[in-house]
């Protein structure tokens, strides 16, 4: 390729090197100085989850008028990718002061030594006192006798509907177990009327099934959480019973991404029932006209035989081990979890607080729609507690949407799903074999 | 000043960053490939095996591997022939002298070129939306019926194929148009004296002196189209059913989002060998099309 | 077939291709003016009902936008500027300089261009964590400091440079590096231009390293904060569009600005040598 070869002219006039080479060496220095983030004392990381992390922002102009030596600098992680960031930022070496994280991750966080032991804190601490919070949630952030996080808000999923539309579907009350349930779906699938439903059910979201699978009295991995326990016939019960509202055409095999805004496609009608979380409380208020405000009420999950399990979700606040400023890391935990703040995280966000005293305040006690939850977290369970659970649950949400499209019969996915997870699990069965301990 | 030296000073800061942050880690990948290095080596080395081949032999047996491969192959195999021969049949209009602003035409049809795939990927999603999208809108004004096209697993592996068209046919219609215009105008002179209507013109003329720039352009796109990632991350997250789940991307998942880095760079380096074989393969019956056309000359 | 009638068909059809071509971008801007939950209705709105700069405000205000167009701009142009000035120091050397292995050296760096790049970023990661450059604009930057399809381009170009003119500068006395900055880089010119846009707009637009070595969101680059974006606010399709115009927008320009140079240097890049 020569296409300028009439170019040999010597245009060498006051070239301006100089320019080029101050250029190169001032971008150097820029990167060079990017390279290592200024480490202001006062200055606190804290990496926040998706509406959790709007909302808190709203609450530390506060906090920093107490403190105002400290800065907090939140940042606002996507729940789709902030299981993801905190491993990376593990990887990377770059993880924050603090962060709020999903209670089922304290765990595979602890298993890389990541998080600081907070019983210490706790030990001197005026405003936590474990006993006012709830057990079943306190229990989930100790991970072999040590705590490490302090439970900031929880939730569970349950049903959300539409009390006008079961109504006319000669409904007077909501279902109580698995059988009312089915009835009820079936009679709303019914009514006429094109591109309706009878509940929504993102085929992506893992939490509906593991639900429904809780409420079984089969562990979901068996031998010390070395195995896959999905072959037991409590998960096939789950299975089918998911499978099945698919397969009758009760709910669209649609994922959340193509449901943009569920809210008011039930507001139209489209669906009835709505299996979620807490955060839709506010959603629905904000989105939904006043004329319908009356429509909607949310009630307990229903078991197979009345009122059954659910999720102990939610999330706590930890605080990472290479952290320089754990003091003032823990001065904001302790602002975030007092029951005046908690309420009004509430107010804002309508997730519930994880302790007693901030039950009593009227915004809590006052709203219907709240109560449900109150009941629902009586009977929560929790999760195995082991790293490689959030692949696992993973998998188990792949290999059900399969089932649900038809392509697996139940017990071919759940003999896959119990393969898959002990393929996940050879290297935890090795480490308990090799080090006889918990430790990495 | 010793000239070889002069030489190696100026090649220095280039392959210093080539070497560090290129060359290495390619080798450093291969090393990796034989271990099970993941989360919990992350945290402690002492959690580090060696594992030899197995992390390859596991693939073998991954159903997901399978359907990903099987997902890029049909990516590039649809992807390619109709990105390739939209280039051609643009630069075909544009070379045309019958053919108005030119410059006009050749800069609106680059300029997707020109965009940044996660921009023009989310606008995708929308036009493609099933209720709300103006594709299925237009569907339904002239009496069909709406398709669910990123949600249905037959349907979103061809948007995502629509979508790379869109995206990539007008980098190489300027390539195929520089290959246009480099043919010898006399060459269709003599023929039209000989009486060659325009498809035999194109098939005995412009078709084999392209030749070299078609195949040029054939790899350089096989190459890319398996390096398929950005596109699935954005519009579907490499579902549904992971129908739209490519190579590149379960190497994404497996090493940046479960941090098996072993497992991740023997992917990587399948991936690699996919590509070069691939690659080789188009080389060789390129050659012994040659060989046949020059036989038949 | 009758010549009115070819000209006809060939011009509608490029008409047709450029409608399909512009019409997503068009209809990008269009939605990136409407307001909040507009779109989504039917029939689908076409242009909006009345323009509003919200969906911008709401960008530029609270998610941030200034900053990581900030960033797009550091990070592309520290990546132009650097892999620039190296990228014309080795292409020069490859096709004037001479020195033992030259050729050999460069075979081997073209052979190399056949792995992909993502082979070499697991191991990258952990390179870049023990220099401690992860989530750091230098971990996006350092690693394309240099790129081998430069080096290609700039040697391809600077053959054309006349060996007699580097000769008389040597008898004349002249240093290589007076040489370099005072005779070939002058003349280097039009491939700089090129190569740079090419770089800035490559860079720019670049999504999976940036994806996996920056943590934190006070270095996201736009592709990043839009793609995290779309998959927190799928429900606000107006502000997206926005987003997507704001990043869209700068390097639209810059190609419209230097077309010219661009499709020149994709010609001499893909052109073998």
């Amino acid at each position: 390729m020569t296409r300028h070869e009439g170019q040999g002219r010597p245009t060498t006039p006051r070239w301006r090197r100089w320019h080029f080479l101050w250029l190169l060496a001032g971008t150097l220095a820029l990167v060079s100085a990017c390279g290592h983030q200024s480490d202001q004392a006062k200055t606190l990381t804290f990496w926040a989850m998706g509406r959790e992390g709007e909302a808190v922002i709203q609450l530390l102009p506060a906090f920093e008028r107490m403190h105002p030596e400290i800065h907090v600098d939140v940042q606002v992680l996507p729940w789709k990718e902030a299981h993801q960031k905190l491993l990376t930022a593990f990887a990377g070496g770059t993880t924050p002061d603090l962060a709020q994280l999903g209670n089922t991750w304290i765990a595979e966080l602890d298993a890389l030594h990541a998080l600081q032991p907070l019983q210490p804190y706790v030990t001197h601490s005026k405003v936590v006192r474990p006993a006012d919070y709830f057990p079943g949630i306190w229990a989930t952030n100790r991970i072999d006798g040590t705590l490490y996080g302090v439970p900031w808000y929880i939730d569970t999923r349950l049903l959300f509907y539409r009390k006008d539309m079961l109504k006319a579907a000669g409904f007077a009350q909501p279902p109580r177990d698995w059988a009312e349930w089915s009835e009820q779906m079936a009679a709303l699938t019914r009514r006429p009327g094109p591109n309706h439903y009878a509940i929504l059910l993102p085929v992506n979201e893992f939490e509906q099934l593991l639900s429904l699978a809780l409420q079984q009295d089969a562990p979901l991995l068996r031998d010390n959480n070395c195995y896959g326990n999905f072959e037991s016939a409590g998960f096939k019960h789950a299975l089918r019973f998911y499978v099945d509202i698919f397969r009758r055409k009760q709910a669209p095999l649609l994922a959340n991404t193509e449901v943009p805004n569920p809210w008011t496609e039930i507001g139209h009608g489209v669906y009835a029932f709505y299996l979620s979380g807490a955060w839709n409380i506010n959603e629905f208020r904000r989105r939904l006209p006043a004329s319908q405000q009356g429509d909607w009420a949310t009630a307990p999950l229903p078991g197979p035989d009345g009122p059954g399990a659910g999720i102990a979700g939610g999330s706590s606040l930890v605080i990472f081990r290479s952290s320089p400023h754990k003091g003032q890391a823990w001065a904001l935990i302790e602002y975030l979890s007092q029951p005046k703040i908690q309420q009004k995280f509430y107010a804002l966000l309508g997730d519930m607080p994880p302790r007693r005293s901030s039950w009593r305040g009227s915004v809590l006690r006052n709203d219907p729609a709240a109560q449900a939850f109150r009941s629902q977290l009586e009977r929560v369970k929790p999760t195995p507690a082991i790293p490689e659970w959030e692949r696992i649950v993973t998998e188990m949400q792949l290999i059900a949407d399969r089932a649900a499209h038809g392509e697996l019969t139940v017990d071919q996915a759940t003999a896959e799903l119990d393969r898959r997870t002990n393929a996940i699990l050879e290297k935890r069965r090795w480490m308990l074999a090799h080090h006889q301990g918990r430790d990495p | 000043m010793n000239p070889h030296r002069t030489a190696w000073l100026f090649l220095a800061p280039a392959l210093l960053v080539l070497g560090v942050f290129f060359l290495v880690p390619v080798i450093a990948a291969l090393g990796l490939s034989l271990t099970d290095y993941d989360l919990y080596a992350l945290a402690n080395l002492h959690n580090l095996r060696f594992v030899g081949l197995h992390n390859y032999w596991a693939l073998l047996h991954r159903p997901l591997f399978w359907s990903a491969l099987g997902n890029t192959f049909y990516f590039v195999a649809v992807g390619v022939p109709l990105s390739i021969g939209t280039s051609l049949a643009t630069a075909l209009l544009l070379n045309s002298p019958l053919a108005r602003c030119k410059p006009f035409f050749r800069t609106a049809l680059f300029a997707p070129v020109v965009t940044t795939v996660v921009a023009v990927a989310v606008i995708w999603r929308y036009m493609f939306n099933t209720k709300y999208g103006l594709v299925n809108y237009a569907l339904g004004e002239i009496g069909l019926h709406p398709v669910d096209w990123l949600g249905d697993p037959h349907w979103a592996m061809p948007t995502i194929i629509a979508f790379a068209v869109w995206k990539n046919f007008g980098y190489n219609m300027i390539i195929i148009l520089a290959g246009l215009q480099a043919i010898p105008p006399d060459l269709y002179e003599a023929a039209r004296i000989d009486g060659a209507s325009a498809p035999r013109q194109f098939w005995h003329i412009t078709l084999p002196m392209l030749r070299p720039t078609m195949l040029m352009v054939t790899i350089l796109t096989v190459a890319g189209y398996f390096q398929l990632f950005a596109e699935p991350y954005v519009m579907t997250e490499g579902g549904p059913l992971q129908s739209t789940m490519s190579v590149l991307y379960l190497m994404y998942q497996d090493g940046f989002k479960w941090w098996n880095l072993g497992v991740a760079s023997a992917v990587a380096f399948t991936l690699f060998v996919i590509i070069f074989a691939v690659t080789m393969l188009l080389l060789w019956f390129a050659r012994r099309g040659e060989r046949a056309a020059g036989g038949r000359a | 077939m009758n010549p009115r009638l070819a000209r006809l068909l060939i011009n509608g059809l490029l008409l047709g291709a450029t409608a399909a071509a512009l019409l997503p971008l068009l209809w990008m801007l269009s939605v990136s003016f409407m307001t909040p939950g507009e779109a989504s209705a039917l029939p689908v709105p076409l242009l909006p009902a009345h323009a509003t700069l919200g969906n911008y405000r709401e960008l530029f205000a609270h998610a941030g936008m200034g900053r990581y167009l900030l960033n797009s701009l550091l990070v592309a142009s520290a990546i132009t500027v650097l892999s620039l000035a190296s990228n014309l120091m080795a292409g020069y050397a490859f096709a004037k300089l001479r020195f033992a292995g030259r050729e050999r050296l460069f075979q081997a760096l073209i052979g190399a261009l056949v792995i992909p790049a993502q082979v070499a970023m697991l191991p990258l990661f952990l390179l870049l964590k023990y220099l401690g450059l992860i989530d750091s604009y230098a971990g996006v930057i350092v690693p394309s400091m240099a790129s081998i399809f430069g080096i290609y381009l700039v040697r391809q170009y600077a053959r054309g440079v006349p060996d007699e003119l580097l000769e008389a500068a040597r008898i004349d006395g002249a240093g290589e590096w007076r040489i370099f900055g005072q005779i070939v880089l002058p003349l280097l010119k039009p491939i700089m231009v090129t190569l740079a846009i090419f770089t800035f707009l490559a860079a720019w637009n670049d999504f999976m390293w940036p994806l996996i070595v920056l943590t934190g969101q006070e270095h996201y680059t736009l592709p990043l904060a839009l793609a995290s974006l779309a998959r927190e606010h799928a429900q606000d399709s107006e502000l997206m569009m926005a987003g997507s115009v704001v990043t869209v927008l700068p390097v639209l320009l810059l190609f419209l600005a230097l077309q010219r140079h661009y499709l020149q240097g994709l010609l001499v890049g893909s052109v073998k040598g």
